[in-house]
């Protein structure tokens, strides 16, 4: 089966995030008042082709602890689903 | 026998010249190997250069982490030969699990290209045995990414185990506790912004880089 997968990378709670800071920053000269909480991360989509969704969710699981997230300063968000046009 | 240093190039790497330029003029040999080689061959230390391995996708370090030549320079390490990240190499470092921490975008985006100074806080490392704690030593930086952070705990462990190498005297990036350089626990391995290599030359406004690059070839020396 083909899942889709979209992996949020994002910078943890509390590690400072000066790209967020600036983007933040720039907002009321653009009239943009009230915005706060800006934290910028990103965003890497693939596909992943396994037997089913738990073994697609730990196989993704692992390549975000080994390889997509520096797990000193980054966390992610993962969402999966099978691709459309696959027959579950 | 004049030491071997090894200089670690990945595709993107673009200090690797300005090291064997530094190396050679303190009297030691220094061997260019590109990251897809699997060994040393018989080097003495290793230095991982500065520049953009791998275009800094992803970020600094996390691809080239995982070039061939790199489970050889964790071998080495392991071993207790000395090993040496300048700038970007000590960004894949930190990535390869060597040293602790990571590297963050500089405090204020800015990307930091200017003579900096640092205070050596410990000299016992492989890069500033021959410095003294408390020396001032002016050594340029130039990285957009060089915002040391780490856990409490970790800042804990290097503040307690005296690995804090060397502090900037002027924090140029937001870096926890002025932090310009580390090493791991054996002491054999350093991790640091500032680039020595650039400091060697009288031509180049400083030769403060010599006492850690020297301190570097003594050490490889002593392993021969």
């Amino acid at each position: 089966m083909i899942f889709d997968v979209t992996v949020e990378v994002r910078l943890r709670p509390g590690i400072a995030d000066p790209q967020g800071a600036t983007v933040e920053r720039a907002l009321p000269a653009l009239g943009f008042d009230g915005v706060s909480g800006v934290r910028v991360g990103k965003c890497i989509r693939f596909t992943v082709d396994a037997p089913d969704e738990a073994t697609a969710a730990a196989e993704v699981d692992d390549l975000c602890h080994r390889f997509l997230t520096n797990p000193v300063i980054e966390d992610s968000v993962v969402s999966l689903s099978v691709a459309a046009g696959t027959t579950a | 026998m004049a030491p071997r240093i090894a200089v670690i190039r990945f595709p993107g790497t673009n200090c690797e010249f300005d090291v064997a330029e530094a190396v050679t003029g303190l009297g030691g040999v220094a061997d260019i190997i590109f990251h897809d080689q699997t060994d040393l061959g018989g080097a003495d230390a290793v230095v991982v250069a500065g520049g953009f391995a791998h275009g800094d996708y992803l970020r600094p370090g996390a691809i080239a982490r995982f070039s061939p030549i790199m489970s050889a320079v964790g071998a080495f390490a392991a071993d207790g030969g000395p090993v040496v990240g300048i700038c970007n190499g000590f960004q894949v470092l930190t990535e390869a699990n060597l040293l602790p921490g990571a590297l963050q975008k500089n405090a204020g985006l800015k990307f930091r290209c200017e003579m900096a100074e640092l205070v050596v806080a410990s000299s016992d490392s492989v890069l500033t045995s021959s410095a003294t704690v408390g020396d001032v030593l002016r050594v340029p930086i130039n990285h957009f990414e060089g915002n040391y952070t780490c856990s409490p705990e970790t800042l804990a462990e290097l503040r307690g185990d005296d690995r804090i190498v060397v502090r900037y005297a002027v924090n140029p990036n937001g870096s926890v506790d002025d932090i310009a350089g580390i090493c791991n626990e054996g002491r054999n391995v350093v991790g640091l912004m500032p680039h020595p290599e650039r400091a060697c030359n009288e031509l180049l406004g400083s030769v403060d880089g010599r006492v850690m690059m020297g301190s570097l070839l003594a050490a490889a020396g002593a392993s021969v």
